[in-house]
């Protein structure tokens, strides 16, 4: 009778121990994959990375050279596709989360963002080339490419806002509409500023989604070979994903190609690194001033 | 004045949050009135007609019996329905091997009455040209050109686009590829995720989840065309050599890289789900002599099955609709796939690789936007079954 709950009792911790060893293996696992992955870049991209690869033109059909025009067409990229999804983003999750007064309604628009987000990044394509390129006749374009690639982050500008709202206590909205201030000045003198950080922070994310996405810019912006910087909104230009996508796949000479390609997978993680941290920075910057307050 | 001002950005404002609603009805209407336009196309290419003997009694041919003819897979016409006798390829392209160029003319005038002779002249001819040259008075028959079907498209087993004279669309090999890669990804995730959403909400200490955290995020926000690239480099070959496969670029390789990719958003849903599962029911769990284990699995885990459901779905949803890595990894053979080491093409990874050389308007640029809307239908179901089974969460 007494043997019996201790032998139950080991039983149940050996049974945990394997259980979470196995847990801690794979966790482990996981990180060493991304070690990998980043290690190999990194390792193999910093031979070709100095100043002058990241300043110069592509040359020879892509065998030499550097990926300048790339980094400056993602560049435009991304501003163009915040300035299209950043207002029309945050205004789009100030309706939800202050105007819309019926449940229904936000549940809808709920629905339909969730929706957009789940859309696959080619379908953006097919749509940005259905609607802004032929449509619209814009062709192929960084006008095109930027206001697919906007629509592609309006989902996340969306959700970061309202995420940020609604972390906002109602106390500020009653104090300031006690004092008079109408819905608007509420918002834009008091809720806003708030929840400014937070929402920048995920403008930050958002930008470096839309760095390194490809399927959307095939068919609306990406030039294969374009060693000159882009003139206007309506001209092609050249995108860092892109322009590693079509070095790793197409060409004549893989021998050359291929460690140009290392490099410019390495500008491009260097790009989304970036990005990340700083918004991980800001995000615990903010979180500490919060503290102290 | 302020209060007309306030009105106007009220107005916009309101306008702003039917955007996304918008932008998918939109999306909507374009797939669809560009890849609907596919079933009004004729399943012969434009401006062309097939011609056959008058005598000749078969009436008309699928676009899988017309390639296989002109491939010169079929030669008999009794396996097309016919009489038995050789069947006689003829195109347009081929006219000088049988016409000089006095006896067509300098500008192919008299190309109608040659073609009209050797029709005549052959019982056993089958002929792709160009739809002016047989018109009026005409000797032999046309085949009856009927326009593409559903069943056909949807039922399809071979995807030939640019075929001539015939292309044909069967989607199956694509989404059975699309399928078969997405499960085996699944398959290899689902235990990394599992282990690593229960490893994060339950078992690590603040600061080993202070590391995973950042890894997790960092692994999300890895571009696509990244992922295929070390794909490319690193995982094919080590397949290659592994398995002892002809060419490395096989549904094993995306799978994998899928498996990769689809793991953040498994987890972070998942842990989500697991960390709002409430302290007392743990508690409870624990007073009443349960080990830590046992309370995951037997408290935890049930508590938060549909939020793990929906990471895992949202997961399938990822890999899915994944375009570059799988087009880098995979092959891209549009053939229906028989084991995970064979190339196979998906659908995302077919419109990536041919929109651009497809003309716009033909059958084929239309075919591509089908496979869109296709692709749309899938998410879109997808979702909504991830927001019915939150809602389930909920209302525990």
């Amino acid at each position: 009778m007494k043997a019996f709950p201790e032998n139950n009792h080991k039983r149940k911790m050996l049974s945990q121990n394997i259980a979470f060893f196995i847990f801690r293996l794979l966790s482990a696992v996981i990180v060493a994959v991304l070690f990998i992955i980043l290690a190999f870049i990194i390792v193999k991209g910093a031979k070709v990375l100095n100043w002058d690869f990241i300043t110069t033109a592509p040359t020879d059909g892509m065998k030499g050279g550097g990926v300048w025009p790339a980094i400056v067409g993602t560049f435009y990229l991304m501003v163009g596709s915040a300035i299209i999804a950043f207002p029309l983003g945050i205004m789009s999750g100030i309706y939800m989360h202050e105007y819309a007064t019926s449940g229904r309604l936000v549940k809808f628009i709920r629905m339909m963002t969730n929706n957009l987000a789940g859309i696959p990044s080619i379908v953006f394509g097919l749509f940005g080339m259905s609607l802004f390129v032929n449509y619209f006749g814009f062709g192929d374009s960084i006008l095109a490419g930027s206001l697919t690639l906007g629509l592609l982050a309006l989902p996340l500008v969306i959700r970061t806002t309202e995420e940020a709202l609604k972390a906002i206590p109602d106390t500020f909205r009653e104090g300031s509409r006690g004092l008079g201030a109408t819905k608007l000045q509420t918002i834009w003198r008091v809720i806003l500023p708030m929840a400014m950080p937070n929402i920048t922070t995920g403008l930050i994310l958002a930008l470096g989604r839309v760095s390194g996405e490809t399927a959307p810019i095939l068919f609306t912006c990406a030039a294969y070979f374009l060693p000159r910087l882009p003139e206007s909104i309506f001209d092609q230009c050249m995108a860092l994903p892109y322009h590693l996508y079509v070095l790793a796949t197409s060409g004549t000479d893989m021998d050359k190609q291929v460690p140009i390609a290392y490099g410019t997978a390495l500008v491009l993680i260097i790009i989304i690194l970036a990005v990340n941290l700083l918004a991980n920075a800001m995000r615990s910057y903010f979180q500490k001033k919060l503290k102290t307050k | 004045m302020k209060g007309l001002l306030e009105k106007i950005v009220t107005g916009i404002i309101t306008c702003s949050g039917f955007m996304t609603s918008i932008v998918i009805l939109l999306i909507v209407v374009f797939l669809f009135s560009e890849g609907f336009g596919l079933f009004s196309q004729k399943t012969i290419e434009d401006g062309y007609s097939l011609v056959v003997n008058r005598a000749n009694p078969v009436d008309e041919l699928d676009a899988g019996q017309i390639k296989a003819v002109f491939d010169e897979d079929i030669t008999d016409w009794k396996d097309v329905g016919g009489n038995a006798g050789k069947i006689m390829v003829f195109r347009f392209d081929d006219m000088l091997k049988f016409f000089s160029e006095e006896e067509l003319g300098a500008e192919y005038e008299h190309a109608g009455d040659c073609i009209n002779r050797l029709v005549a002249d052959n019982p056993g001819i089958i002929g792709f040209v160009p739809t002016e040259f047989v018109g009026d008075g005409f000797q032999g028959k046309l085949l009856i050109d009927h326009k593409i079907d559903f069943g056909e498209v949807f039922g399809g087993s071979e995807w030939f686009p640019t075929a001539t004279p015939a292309p044909q669309f069967g989607f199956l090999p694509l989404v059975l590829g699309t399928i078969w890669v997405t499960v085996f990804a699944i398959l290899f995730a689902l235990p990394f995720g599992l282990a690593v959403c229960i490893y994060m909400s339950e078992v690590a200490g603040e600061r080993t989840r202070a590391v995973l955290k950042p890894v997790i995020e960092l692994l999300n926000g890895i571009p696509s065309v990244v992922y295929g690239f070390f794909g490319l480099i690193v995982i094919v070959p080590l397949l290659q050599d592994v398995f002892g496969l002809p060419v490395g670029e096989s549904g094993l390789a995306g799978a994998i890289v899928l498996a990769i990719m689809a793991l953040p958003t498994i987890i972070t849903v998942g842990e989500d789900a697991m960390l709002n599962c409430p302290r007392a029911q743990r508690e409870a769990s624990l007073a009443l002599g349960a080990s830590k284990w046992q309370t995951i699995y037997k408290v935890v885990m049930p508590y938060s099955i549909s939020g793990i459901t929906s990471g895992v779905v949202l997961g399938i949803g990822r890999a899915f609709g994944e375009t570059m890595a799988v087009l880098m990894v995979t092959g891209n053979a549009a053939v229906i796939p028989l084991s995970i080491t064979d190339p196979l093409r998906t659908i995302p990874a077919t419109i990536a690789a041919e929109l651009g050389e497809a003309p716009a308007g033909g059958p084929h640029y239309q075919s591509l936007f089908l496979l869109g809307v296709v692709l749309f239908f899938i998410t879109l179901i997808i979702n909504t079954s991830v927001e019915m089974i939150s809602a389930r969460q909920n209302r525990k």
